[in-house]
């Protein structure tokens, strides 16, 4: 029964364990202080401090609001569906960490390197709506529900234009592997000559993770608090990590694809020197001050103008640059070479 | 190691899809249909084939499913009489079940004895060469581009024809037009009169 414990297969899989724990326990504290950045960068564009209180520059902010959300209470309401009421927190909290498998940090630092990497991300970012609507449905209440229902036709909406972008990048790079995409990006990064398909993808991003100035599912002036008007204590945490991790995923996406991963912008010594892990961090970090800084800029759109959007004006663009940049692709003789 | 995968997630897709009829719910019904879905995409990645099993993800789980949910959330169907016609409806039932199995048969047999021309031996030929995304590709769009693309036309017209089915025009209905809103201006949004005292305005 020992020589089942000790042979490869069971090395790999601790090792495996090991990667995961390395890259989930960095994710969550990230998560932590990305909800302190977005105080602090909102306060500094509204001329405010922000936190200041707790530990130095109010950095231990984010563990105050931890642990004051695990000391309430937990509670259901009476008519609600006590299970999926419980699971839907879990399904939002766990898909957003999953999708974090494929993701490239730096140059075979990927703890899945599948041939269907950017799929997977897409599948799971699409699978997300299932927090959402699960919590709208089983919380039996009109803003709850209200809430979900906008928010799972919202993330259907732009999934098609992202679906559209990933198209684009995808008939230039030839494979749908994550790492290939970002080597494909050795001598020029995609933003510049699909600067639009950034743009269009950017806006998506927003929407797809209910962000400002797309938070309509939980616009609180008239929603209440929209899917989780009816959560409290950790199964409230859960979606509000979840949010946030899916935040930092999509600015991840927007690096592989786009801004060249981990590859430094030039191909000089002394940037090469720099490790690409700080490269992608740097990036992301980048993307994700973006985020904050239109949530602090732009007020909340109308549902009529979010749709409108997102099918009048993302889907037919984004299907003409699909159609644009393979037509430029074929004449010049520019396809990827390994078919 | 994959049979124990192959196990687990095939007991829990059988079961799940058992569920799916006899669940109470409708609700839980569709949450049973997704965890089906789900596991089917375990055994597609058990199978290698892990573009089919991405795609059931996207487009089933991701989509239509989403669409069965809102349907059933938000329409008050009454669902103990769609629930009265189990044995009139039973013999279709197993109609389509056994031309399934059938099927399944037909395609293990030609797979499993090499019957030439049957498409699962020449996919099964071509898998072991080339990541399957590009096998898949490489299939479609050449073989068999125009029955491809012949699906393609008939999704495209049952999409207009369930449009065209429930559009109908509304009256009184107030719309923004947006290209129309940032193209005004002052001079013809805009008109000053002087309005002599006593008078009022009459040409407004």
């Amino acid at each position: 029964m020992l020589d089942i414990f000790l042979n490869d297969n069971f090395i790999s899989f601790i090792l495996i364990l090991l990667k995961i724990i390395a890259l989930v326990v960095p994710l969550l504290v990230i998560v932590a202080f990305l909800t302190y950045a977005e105080r602090k960068v909102i306060a500094s564009v509204q001329l405010r401090k922000g936190p200041n209180v707790v530990g130095p520059f109010g950095l231990l902010q984010p563990l105050a609001d931890g642990l004051k959300l695990f000391s309430k209470e937990t509670i259901f309401p009476t008519v609600s569906n006590k299970i999926v009421f419980l699971l839907a927190p879990m399904i939002a909290f766990s898909l957003s960490i999953a999708a974090w498998a494929v993701i490239p940090l730096a140059d075979g630092w990927v703890i899945s390197n599948i041939n269907v990497g950017i799929l997977y991300l897409f599948a799971i970012s699409s699978l997300s709506v299932y927090g959402i609507i699960m919590a709208g449905w089983a919380s039996n209440s009109k803003y709850a529900f209200m809430g979900a229902l906008r928010s799972a036709a919202q993330m259907v909406s732009y999934e098609v234009s992202i679906g559209l972008v990933i198209v684009t990048v995808l008939v230039c790079v030839g494979s749908l592997n994550l790492s290939d995409i970002v080597y494909a990006q050795k001598s020029v990064w995609y933003v510049f000559p699909l600067f639009p398909m950034f743009v269009v993808f950017f806006i998506s991003a927003l929407a797809e993770t209910n962000r400002a100035p797309f938070d309509l599912p939980e616009d609180e002036s008239s929603l209440v608090g929209g899917y989780f008007t009816e959560y409290s204590s950790m199964l409230f945490a859960m979606f509000f990590l979840g949010e946030y991790a899916a935040m930092i995923m999509m600015s991840g996406m927007a690096t592989i694809l786009f801004l060249g991963g981990w590859l430094p912008p030039f191909n000089i010594t002394i940037l090469n020197d720099i490790p690409g892990f700080i490269w992608f961090a740097g990036k992301t970090s980048l993307m994700l001050f973006t985020f904050l800084w239109v949530r602090a800029t732009f007020p909340r759109f109308r549902y009529d103008q979010l749709m409108r959007i997102g099918w009048k004006v993302f889907l037919p663009f984004s299907l003409l640059w699909v159609v644009l940049t393979s037509g430029f692709l074929i004449i010049f003789d520019l396809l990827p070479a390994s078919i | 190691m994959l049979s124990v995968f192959f196990y687990l997630f095939s007991t829990i897709a059988v079961l799940s899809a058992i569920m799916v009829i006899i669940a109470k719910n409708p609700v839980h019904s569709v949450f049973f249909l997704i965890l089906t879905f789900f596991n089917a995409t375990g055994l597609f990645i058990l199978m290698g084939a892990e573009f089919l099993a991405m795609l059931l993800l996207v487009v089933y789980v991701g989509a239509v499913a989403v669409l069965f949910l809102f349907v059933i959330m938000m329409l008050n169907i009454d669902f103990n009489s769609l629930r009265t016609g189990m044995i009139k409806n039973a013999p279709l039932g197993l109609l389509i079940g056994a031309i399934l199995l059938g099927e399944i048969i037909f395609s293990y047999v030609g797979m499993r004895y090499g019957v030439a021309g049957t498409p699962g031996n020449e996919l099964f030929v071509v898998l072991s060469k080339v990541e399957n995304t590009r096998a898949i590709g490489n299939v479609i769009y050449t073989d068999y581009i125009y029955l491809f693309q012949c699906a393609g036309l008939i999704l495209l017209v049952a999409m207009v024809g369930a449009i065209v089915l429930t559009h109908r025009k509304r009256e009184n209905v107030k719309k923004q037009d947006a290209v129309k809103q940032t193209l005004r201006n002052k001079s013809d949004s805009i008109d000053i009169n002087e309005v002599e005292i006593g008078k009022g305005v009459n040409n407004v």
